[in-house]
């Protein structure tokens, strides 16, 4: 996928002049946040749930190579073959020697951002595969030749009205009026089944993976899953080696916040456990299922300064509630995850000097860091990406000067004062008629959106030496 | 110094020893909220000294990532404030910048004064219901009218501020805050982010100057200058008939200055 990051302010402005998605993105930033606390309520104490998921993820990322070894050996037992890719080409490649070894010609695909990070879908294409998704989110995207717009609601960006014209526009079913959303759902139901019988290979992701059984987790809310999990006779589950969990136990512990924090629900309508290949007496199930791990620069984030964020659970509760994202929509971005935790690791998965547009997008309102399931402080991981920002020289250096100036300034009380006493009273006269500047040099980045308002007038600390209790006295 | 304990808190001659954290902006733009901020303290049966060298908290360098411009300009603000019994400060942001962002940003011997000083710090509006208690005057000192609040992130996130501007305005002034829809989101001024990042930033302040409109409320009030300023300066900018003040202001009665962003002379 090509990054467009770095035209992070174009791409903002062009989204927000679509005022028919920012219309439906606001409504969404209202509603969200209210499933999400309505669900949360439900469980009770979300601080110890949360700080319990904090504890796991903790662990397990202490402890990664044990749990990866760990895991490895009881999969292998289950009968799955495991792989590991140390970055995009290498599981692209695993998956396609995978296919060809089957001389499969079509492949059915469950929700999976890590497949979205490497590009598999256009890779295996390319060599002459037929890949169809299957999450009728990214199947509506797959159609219409876009990226996922949120990380668990991909094609959250499309109207029903959008939906019914791709549907009527690619599916050959006739004349239909395909009137509500009922109608095209069963409409992409009917044309997914067939895909879903003549796939040879199955892809899909993970949740977690569990070390003491082997087992991989997913969840999913329209049942796809198990269908490319379970149908074709191969079946590959791609997924990044943090996603460990030591015990089936703290799975249930992650389940218990993923879907309230993702959608609201108190679960998904599916929960599975993926063991391995089918054994002697099974009615259904692959013959053969492998699991392939992407590493991608995350063991360089387990011993970097950013490794709080290889604790993340994927939930989108982020996003949801930043009012950044939910301003622009997930396309700003300009890569594979969005948000605040896509702005934190877009930079450490592609390059800082790609993206660092992205940590700037932040307010530091600090909605995100309050709501993470995992309790991962965000604004101060985006804070820190700005700190690199700037020893980089990334930044604008009108920016780092001016501000450097500015905390240089503040630091000679004598100077400060000098000049504030000379500028503030000044600025106070030039905009006394009107109380405020609709122009201002220096500031039109402030002024484009709004009046700068004028000083009252001296400034505190001169009226304050000249014994003044209230200004203008 | 007579100095005697009352309660868990220090006090000599038998008040508190406040030194008031004016904030930059307060000092530049706004001094009616410092000098409210007094009034209100001394109410509250405090001594009130303002250290003479204080700046700026160094918020603008720090959330901008230049972490090694801060750190001097922290150390120098612990320098300043550190000798007082405690300190005030009439901003959720700056007051959680000093409490929660210099022991983040410093380390050793620093990072341990740093801590001593933000045990000691409080934001304006919950010394005065958690630290000082004040009391209402026997009668108000104006009559005000409707009033919305915004809860600006630093504050409500940082430090908690939600329930003591409200209790305050109850008791001091006998009004009720008309609530805000979407009251826990950001009103886009963030800082830099919002001269970064203008559209994004328009768009936020858009949305909470409308969400204040949507109350009827005649002013609008908070307790960071940020927030206030960059809403201020969207409602002057649209033409919206609502006043915009620091809460400050409010607690202490005044309504003669004009408000922020609007001229005197109407």
């Amino acid at each position: 996928m090509e990054q467009r990051s770095n035209t992070f302010l174009e791409n903002a402005s062009e989204a927000l002049k679509n005022t028919e998605q920012a219309k439906r993105r606001d409504s969404m930033a209202r509603l969200t946040p209210l499933l999400r606390s309505a669900a949360i309520e439900d469980v009770g104490d979300f601080e110890s749930l949360r700080q319990q998921m904090k504890q796991v993820r903790q662990h397990s990322l202490d402890n990664l190579d044990h749990y990866l070894t760990q895991f490895e050996q009881e999969a292998v037992h289950n009968g799955n073959r495991v792989h590991f890719a140390r970055d995009a080409e290498e599981l692209n490649s695993i998956v396609l020697d995978i296919c060809q070894q089957h001389d499969a010609r079509r492949v059915v695909k469950g929700k999976s951002m890590v497949t979205e990070e490497t590009g598999l879908n256009s890779f295996l294409q390319r060599a002459g595969l037929d890949v169809m998704e299957t999450d009728l989110g990214e199947y509506i995207i797959q159609q219409a030749v876009e990226t996922p717009s949120h990380i668990v609601t991909p094609a959250l960006h499309k109207s029903a009205e959008e939906v019914r014209e791709l549907f009527k526009d690619k599916h050959d079913l006739g004349p239909r009026e395909l009137e509500d959303t009922t109608d095209m759902v069963a409409e992409a139901r009917q044309v997914l089944r067939e895909h879903f019988l003549k796939a040879e290979v199955g892809i899909i992701g993970a949740n977690a993976l569990i070390a003491e059984n082997g087992y991989s987790m997913l969840v999913t809310n329209e049942g796809n899953g198990d269908l490319c999990a379970n149908l074709p006779k191969t079946l590959i589950v791609c997924t990044t080696i943090d996603r460990l969990l030591p015990r089936a136990e703290d799975a249930t512990a992650m389940l218990r916040l993923l879907a309230r924090s993702a959608t609201g629900q108190s679960q998904t309508a599916y929960t599975s456990f993926y063991s391995g290949p089918s054994r002697d007496g099974d009615v259904d199930g692959p013959q053969e299922t492998h699991i392939v791990l992407l590493d991608n620069a995350r063991s360089e984030m387990l011993t970097g300064d950013y490794r709080e964020m290889l604790e993340c659970i994927r939930c989108g509760a982020c996003l949801n509630h930043c009012p950044i994202f939910t301003s622009v929509g997930g396309h700003a971005y300009g890569w594979v995850y969005p948000g605040p935790m896509g702005s934190v690791l877009t930079p450490l998965l592609t390059s800082l000097e790609q993206s660092n547009a992205l940590p700037n997008a932040c307010t530091s309102c600090g909605r995100c860091a309050e709501v993470c399931p995992a309790d991962i402080p965000l604004p101060d991981l985006l804070r820190d990406l700005r700190h690199e920002e700037t020893r980089e020289k990334l930044s604008p250096s009108r920016w780092r000067l001016g501000l450097k100036l500015h905390a240089w300034v503040s630091q000679q009380p004598w100077l400060y004062r000098a000049l504030t006493a000379t500028i503030i009273p000044l600025l106070h006269l030039m905009g006394r008629r009107r109380g405020s500047f609709t122009r201002l040099p220096f500031a039109s980045g402030w002024t484009s959106e709004r009046n700068f308002p004028a000083p009252q007038g001296k400034t505190f600390m001169q009226l304050y030496k000249a014994g003044m209790k209230k200004p203008n006295e | 110094m007579n100095e005697q304990q009352h309660g868990d808190h220090p006090v000599s001659n038998g008040r508190m020893q406040v030194s008031l954290f004016v904030t930059c902006l307060a000092d530049l733009f706004r001094p009616a909220v410092a000098f409210a901020s007094i009034k209100l303290l001394e109410q509250a049966n405090c001594e009130v000294t303002v250290p003479l060298s204080q700046t700026c908290c160094g918020q603008p360098a720090y959330n901008s990532g230049d972490y090694e411009a801060t750190v001097p300009l922290a150390r120098k603000v612990i320098e300043i404030l550190e000798p007082a019994d405690y300190v005030v400060v009439p901003s959720g942001s700056c007051a959680g910048m000093i409490c929660q962002h210099y022991p983040r940003l410093l380390e050793g011997e620093w990072r341990d004064r740093a801590l001593q000083l933000a045990a000691k710090t409080f934001e304006l509006t919950t010394f005065l219901t958690q630290i000082a208690k004040i009391q209402p005057l026997s009668e108000h000192r104006t009559e005000l009218p409707t009033i919305t609040y915004h809860d600006a992130c630093a504050g409500l996130r940082e430090l908690n501020i939600k329930e003591q501007p409200r209790q305050l305005l109850q008791e001091l002034c006998g009004v009720a805050v008309k609530e805000l829809d979407q009251s826990d989101v950001c009103c886009g001024f963030g800082g830099t982010f919002c001269a970064k990042m203008p559209e994004i930033s328009g768009k936020m302040v858009g949305d909470k100057l409308d969400n204040a409109l949507a109350t009827g409320a005649k002013i609008l009030t908070g307790g960071d200058l940020g927030c206030l300023l960059n809403l201020a300066g969207r409602a002057q900018r649209q033409g919206e008939d609502i006043e915009i003040r620091h809460i400050a202001e409010l607690l202490c009665g005044d309504l003669d200055t004009p408000p922020i962003g609007q001229s005197g002379q109407r």
